[in-house]
């Protein structure tokens, strides 16, 4: 009978245990979740400082209170495009690195599909016009007297 | 034949022409910011620098909310001990704070990635300051008004609504001429939208 409470109390103390180990293991995953939370905001937020980077990568005191702003609204349970709004409001369209596709930020994705196109309209025209004029001098080649005894000579 | 080239090569540099010179008159690191025009984002922050002949702060008076200035002009101008600019025009804002202080206008100075050791003392080697200077830990309130260097200067009406931005030093005349515009603004009745 002893040994069966002493089995009991054994696997209470193991239960216990891996009960309050499992919250810490849960707070290290939630904590490592937000951290790439924070991480795929901040690499889509413009410095305001350098101008030319990401507030994940931007050295500038600003940049690092920016994902701490960042990490509190994410925390707080606000969605990435909540936190990407709070900034948009603040700095406006400017602070996204990618450009939102309205309004003149359309001319952004449009512009290059428009030089494509307008590079392969000039290809084409310069490529049927090549054709053209070769189909148009190759008769002339052979009609020559000439040349066609030249070239029967040679043959 | 010639003059047909001539004219499509006029037709494509005189628009281009045209955009390189709009763009020499832009500042390539100025962001164009979305607040004039709307509500002020609210701030709470705790004084550092009192102005002199003001009595110490108390507990009571020791932060200082934009809600509890509603119907005054508010100058909200972010520096920084370490900022050059901040220099130029230190002297103006403090002596205009000091002209118009018994007009409907209050002046405050947010210090901007600073300590406040730091800005006391390049308060007291600038000659003092004749408003109350404020502290942002870690940069909160700045960014609520989408700061990007310092100084910058917020102009905030009766009404409650950022009126204007000055990024740079200000000048005594525009600070003079836009707080006399906001001046004349009605109080503003309930709440800003």
């Amino acid at each position: 009978m002893g040994r069966v409470a002493a089995i009991m109390a054994t696997v209470l103390v193991i239960a216990g245990a891996a009960q309050s180990q499992a919250p810490a293991a849960t707070r290290l995953a939630d904590t490592s979740h937000l951290d790439d939370s924070v991480r795929a905001v901040a690499q889509t937020l413009r410095c305001p400082v350098c101008q030319s980077e990401s507030i994940q990568e931007s050295p500038s005191d600003l940049a690092r209170d920016m994902r701490n702003v960042v990490r509190q609204q994410l925390a707080a349970g606000k969605s990435s495009d909540e936190v990407k709004a709070y900034f948009v409001s603040k700095y406006g369209d400017w602070i996204l690195l990618k450009p939102r596709a309205r309004g003149v930020g359309v001319a952004v994705y449009l512009l290059p599909m428009l030089w494509v196109v307008i590079g392969l309209v000039i290809v084409m025209l310069a490529v049927r016009r090549w054709t053209r004029a070769a189909s148009v001098a190759a008769p002339h080649a052979t009609d020559d007297p000439v040349s066609a005894s030249a070239s029967a000579e040679n043959d | 034949m010639n003059w047909r080239r001539s004219l499509v090569a006029v037709c494509l540099a005189v628009p281009l022409l045209i955009l390189f010179r709009f763009g020499l008159t832009r500042d390539p690191r100025a962001i164009p910011s979305p607040l004039p025009g709307r509500a002020a984002p609210d701030f709470s922050l705790a004084v550092f620098s009192i102005p002199p002949g003001e009595p110490p702060a108390t507990p009571r008076l020791d932060t200082v909310r934009l809600r509890d200035l509603k119907g005054k002009v508010v100058v909200l101008n972010f520096w920084a001990s370490w900022c050059l600019a901040c220099r130029d025009e230190h002297r103006v804002l403090s002596e205009v704070a000091t002209r118009m202080q018994g007009e409907d206008v209050r002046f405050f100075g947010v210090l901007y990635s600073d300590t406040p050791d730091n800005g006391r003392r390049w308060i007291s080697m600038m000659g003092g300051q004749s408003y109350p200077g404020l502290l942002d830990p870690d940069s909160r309130t700045a960014i609520d008004y989408g700061l990007y260097g310092v100084p910058e200067t917020f102009f905030i009406g009766r009404d409650g609504r950022v009126a204007y931005k000055q990024v740079g030093p200000v000048t005594e005349i525009f600070l003079v001429g836009k707080i006399r515009d906001l001046l004349m603004q009605p109080v503003a009745l309930g709440n800003v939208p």
